[in-house]
């Protein structure tokens, strides 16, 4: 049970959030120009890494409102938080 | 016989309250403090057990929550029975009941324990290379297997009794309560912090409260004597909670622990009742002090597991915290000096101490001198080889053990004796720190794993850090304290400690013997019965992993999770497979440490608290009329409203008829509803419907399907356009919350330049829908003044009007495909709008249909329910909906998908309409549908989703999806079910007036 810094609303017990799979992937702005294997891509492959991941999340039971999360996934150290749009820190 | 074996009065025992309790239906005695094995001991009664495989039998083998062969039945045939639990656990009271688990007829006589016999035949993965081959002996396998392995009876009855929950937070949570987690929490406490200390016992102290060794001392007194005027201080300290009888079952990320507090086990039935028995303790800790000491391990000999074999410090612990002794000719078999001072207690209670086995070749300590100045016989670099004694352990018998310890040599000689203690070292208990995440070190001199990385705030100290010496203890435990509280002096820097400085050991992790392994039982797990013997076979059968050794062999999966054995069995594969410890790791420990009840982990959540549950506005109408309900999602709705005893399928074809022919109503407020504002609002819905919204006039209703990025089906309902820049969307029933989230998630992620607000009015409007060809006639009843021709008002279409001074919005929609209207008011006046509309459609036999009616109307229709017609596989063009499917729009959610490959085949499975050519029989939902009877296997071409007996058509009708189905209308296929196969017919799923005349009717 992770403690989550939700940007907006403090420090909240993880029960109150959903974790919405990889960050970063954007989806594309002119989806009929790509292949099948480009829109395959940003479908269906995420990297599931074992250590330092970006994520998004959302404060389900709480604000609503989407972030982003940089977690290990190895030992669930949350290293970042930081609201959409904004730009994710360097390592 | 029994006799008793008390033998001094205990602090701890209350003498004077005299306790009468049963096991196995025989009556005995014991006294307040005592545990249920602490009083069988007393009474001389040391098998309590049969094992689970050979059905040896079992004595008591601890004192503590490590216990892996004390396992009873508590309460037996009542409906507080509890299976699997420690006897060395339940503290005992008046009219407490136990009985012996696994073991039939009974503990004494059990026909199981042939399987010991025949165990040659039950070596290691035994039921898997057995009983998996051939499949169908499967059944008969596990009859027997169920019969003889039973590991207890769960209760049959309600549980009477009440849990519950709480939270905690805390600047410094300390577990354990023996002398360093007491000065742990003192400390951290006095320095204001906000301080829990839990303990799994009773009493607070751990093992140091009977520490009476004179070898030791604590500021110059014996440690227990220390020790217990440091509890009496703890009273008066600010900022420290105390609870005992509480034990932490798990240790998540974060420093989130759950803990479970036992309220009144330990009571009488007549002082249970009305009281929480247990509570959940959630606690969220800043800092986590774990003090929570160390096991002490077994040796692994020959025949190790008979009753009378326990471990040196569970003797010593009966003896001197319960004044109970386990033997009258005692021997102890030890490979460092602990054994010698459990020896030692029972020497100066005036108890027979045979002898002491060691495998060492000496000890230079104090206490060893002591004991040798007594007399008693210490066989240095023995081994016992052997023992002897089927119900209760009579002889041992000792050689001499080669140098490196590999091989016994010279004579047997053999002992007389009724209790052997056994002591192999200590096991830090790092169970809780493993469950955080934390990682371990292996330390190649104690011959321990001890915490090297933690995850979170967290320090362990004492024992379980690895220190076993008192001023090492005390040493390290300020160090810590210093150093994770950030303070700069504590009560620890004036504490003196004398300590007996030797402890050697000698570590051998499976002793020899002068049989052959083969012909040997060195138990390792004894709960689960797995041997050494065991272990080197699952090696030898090419088994590398410590995990999958353990899944092989079983060893270390019981209740007890292997407390006991799991460092024996790392070791022999250590030394068999040529590896070092650390390198090996060790198996994972999972939570809860010791096993909960499940009443603890749902605490106030069952009954009517088990899930959340929404009713509409209406709904005291409808339990007032007798609906039977269903639940969707958390909704209950109302299902069909049976009149005069009708069964459920009487009710829904006279509702479905009554709906056609005149006027049907139905309660609708479960629809989702959201309500959608902003100058980009339109162009909101373009994006995220597959067909087109822009052009859609202020005032007008749409249909819109809403798909996932993969193109498949997600959520469909109507639309309306209220204004400019503001729409009423609707959801299914059970996707509302779903749907909200999803376009929130496309609003702030991907499109945030776009200006659209949502907003969830589910629960805020009450919606009646009435339908039929008379509903015109009820509405105009109503609002007089609404001018309700279709030129005015016609089909998909919207207006604001009054019932009285209430506002409301109507929709001209359908889902039945007649004439029908939506009604919203404010939740509030839903119940009001039903009534007055029951009451105005009196005249035309207005009849309240439920949910079932409603998807057998539609169906009819061939209108679909998401997640029922389509299950996350299905395309709109799957479903023969390539009307919604826009080709201007340049891009909506999913539209890419559409055109992958795998979505344009054409062979995939679609939506059609289903007709037996018996029109009496209807199909069950989920049948499949094949082609070929003659065909071996089968191929499954698809399913039967919907299926109803159509009234108004007078025949059964269905909706399936088929492989290739859009092109196969007309084709006979086949359903073939357990006793019979039924013809069906490919049909076109609009069953019910194709040409929508009804609509206008
Ligand atoms: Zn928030």
């Amino acid at each position: 049970m992770f403690l989550i810094n939700c940007p907006y609303c403090g420090e909240r017990d993880q029960q109150e959030f959903k974790a919405g799979g990889e960050a970063h992937i954007e989806r594309p702005k002119q989806p009929t120009e790509l292949s099948d294997d480009e829109w395959a891509e940003y479908l269906f492959m995420r990297k599931n890494i074992k250590g330092v991941q970006f994520e998004r999340w959302n404060h389900t039971h709480g604000c609503r409102k989407w972030f982003n999360m940089v977690r290990d996934t190895s030992n669930d150290e949350i290293k970042a938080i930081y609201k959409m749009g904004e730009k994710p820190p360097t390592r | 016989m029994t006799k008793n074996l008390r033998v001094k009065s205990s602090e701890y025992i209350d003498e004077t309250n005299r306790i009468s309790f049963k096991f196995n239906g025989k009556t005995y005695h014991g006294f307040k403090g005592d545990t249920l094995a602490s009083a069988l001991l007393a009474n001389n009664v040391h098998l309590v057990g049969r094992s689970f495989k050979y059905h040896r039998p079992r004595g008591i083998m601890t004192s503590g929550s490590e216990e892996p062969n004390a396992i009873v039945q508590i309460n037996p045939g009542t409906n507080r029975t509890e299976p699997n639990v420690r006897a060395t656990e339940v503290e005992i009271y008046e009219g407490l009941e136990a009985s012996s688990q696994n073991c039939w007829p009974s503990v004494e006589f059990d026909i199981g324990g042939i399987n010991n016999f025949l165990s040659p035949f039950f070596p290691a993965g035994f039921y898997y290379k057995t009983f998996m081959w051939p499949a169908s002996f499967w059944k008969k396998y596990e009859f027997f297997i169920r019969h003889s392995a039973g590991l207890g009876k769960s209760p049959t009855s309600r549980d009477p009794d009440i849990y519950d929950h709480r939270n905690i937070h805390c600047d410094v949570l300390v577990v354990g309560a023996g002398i360093s987690g007491i000065l742990a929490a003192k400390n951290a406490a006095k320095n204001n912090f906000k301080t829990l200390l839990v303990d799994e016992k009773n009493e607070l102290g751990g093992s140091t409260i009977y520490e009476n060794s004179e070898f030791n001392k604590i500021n110059n007194k014996v440690p227990s004597e220390w020790l217990n005027k440091e509890i009496e201080e703890l009273k008066d300290i600010k900022n420290l909670e105390i609870k005992t009888r509480t034990s932490v079952a798990a240790y998540h990320q974060y420093n989130y622990l759950l803990a479970r507090e036992n309220l009144t086990d330990h009571l009488e039935a007549k002082d249970k009742t009305n009281k929480i028995r247990q509570r959940l303790l959630k606690i969220r800790a800043k800092k986590v002090i774990l003090a929570t000491g160390a096991l002490e391990r077994p040796l692994i000999f020959n025949n190790n597991d008979r009753p009378g074999i326990m471990l040196s410090s569970a003797v010593k612990k009966y003896s001197e915290f319960y004044g109970v002794v386990c033997g009258s000719r005692n021997v102890f078999f030890t490979n460092n000096d602990s054994a010698y001072e459990s020896a030692l207690s029972l020497y100066n209670k005036g108890i027979n101490v045979e002898a002491i086995i060691d495998i060492r070749e000496h000890s230079g300590s104090k206490i060893v001198k002591k004991v040798k100045e007594t007399g008693i016989k210490i066989y240095w670099s023995h081994s016992v080889v052997d023992t002897a004694g089927y119900k209760r352990l009579n002889s041992v018998s000792i050689m001499k053990l080669s140098n490196d310890g590999t091989s016994v040599t010279g004579g047997k000689i053999s002992i007389s004796c009724d209790c052997l203690g056994v002591a192999g070292g200590w096991t830090p208990a790092v169970h809780l720190y493993t469950q955080s995440g934390s990682k371990l070190k292996f330390d190649e001199e104690k011959k321990v794993f001890i915490p090297n990385q933690n995850t979170s705030e967290q320090i362990s100290v004492g024992s379980c850090g690895g220190d076993f010496k008192i001023d090492e203890i005390i040493k390290n435990l300020n160090h810590k304290l210093k150093d994770t509280l950030n303070i700069e002096e504590t009560d620890l820097d004036n504490i003196k400690v004398e300590i007996d400085q030797e402890n050697s050991k000698r570590n051998i992790w499976l002793l020899p013997s002068d049989k052959p392994l083969g012909k040997t039982k060195p138990f390792v797990d004894y709960q689960n019965d797995a041997t050494a013997n065991d272990i080197k076979l699952a090696l030898r059968e090419g088994f590398r992993s410590i995990e999958h050794v353990k899944r092989y062999t079983t060893t270390g999966m019981g209740t007890d999770q292997g407390k006991l054995g799991n460092m024996h069995a790392l070791g022999i594969i250590a030394d068999t497979a040529g590896v070092k410890m650390g390198e090996l790791g060790t198996t994972t420990f999972r939570p809860p440490y010791t096993p909960l009840t499940f009443g603890t982990i749902v605490g106030r959540n069952v009954g009517k608290f088990f899930d959340i549950f929404r009713r509409t506005p209406m709904n005291d109408w409808h339990v007032g009329n007798k609906a039977e309900f269903e639940n969707v999602g958390q909704w209950k709705r109302a299902w069909y409203y049976p009149v005069n005893g009708e069964t459920m399928h009487q009710a829904v074809q006279r509702e479905s008829k009554a709906a056609r022919e005149s006027a049907g109503i139905l309660d609708a407020s479960t629809l989702g509803k959201i309500d959608i504002q902003g100058s980009d609002a339109s162009e909101f819905l373009n994006r995220v419907y597959t067909n087109a919204w822009s052009k859609l006039a202020i005032g007008k209703c749409r249909y819109g399907l809403m798909l996932n990025e993969d193109g498949m089906v997600y959520d469909d309902g109507v639309t309306t356009r209220l204004g400019e820049n503001h729409y009423l969307m609707t959801t299914t029933t059970g996707g509302a919350a779903n749907v909200l989230s999803k376009l929130e998630d496309y609003l702030q992620t991907e499109w945030p330049e776009l200006d659209v607000y949502l907003t969830s009015v589910t629960d805020h409007y009450a919606t009646v829908s009435l339908c039929g060809p008379n509903s015109k006639k009820i509405l105009k009843k109503i609002i007089p003044d609404l001018d309700l021709s279709d030129g005015n008002f016609p089909h998909m279409s919207f207006k604001e009007a009054n019932i009285g001074n209430i506002q409301c919005r109507i929709m001209r929609i359908s889902f039945t495909g007649e004439h029908s209207y939506e009604i919203n008011v404010h939740a509030g006046y839903g119940k009001d709008l039903w009534e007055k509309c029951i009451e105005a459609g009196k005249e035309f036999n207005i009849t309240p249909y439920g949910t079932e009616t409603m998807h057998l109307l539609r169906a009819e229709k061939g209108f679909i329910i998401v997640g029922q017609d389509t299950d996350g596989t299905m395309t709109p063009i799957d479903l023969q909906m390539n009307w919604i499917v826009s080709k201007k729009k340049y891009d909506f959610i999913g539209k890419r998908s559409l055109y992958r490959s795998d979505t344009m085949k054409e062979d995939r499975k679609q939506l059609v309409g289903l007709l037996t050519d018996d029109p009496s029989i209807v199909l069950e939902e989920g049948a499949q549908i094949v082609s070929d009877l003659n065909q071996s296997p089968i191929e499954m071409l698809g399913h039967v989703t919907s299926s109803y007996f159509s009234p108004n058509l007078n025949k059964s009708i269905a909706l399936a999806v088929v492989r290739g189905g859009k092109d196969m209308m007309g084709k006979k296929l086949f359903v073939p079910m357990e006793n019979k196969n039924i013809n069906v017919t490919v049909a076109n799923p609009i069953f019910y007036d194709e040409k929508n005349e009804r609509l206008n009717a």
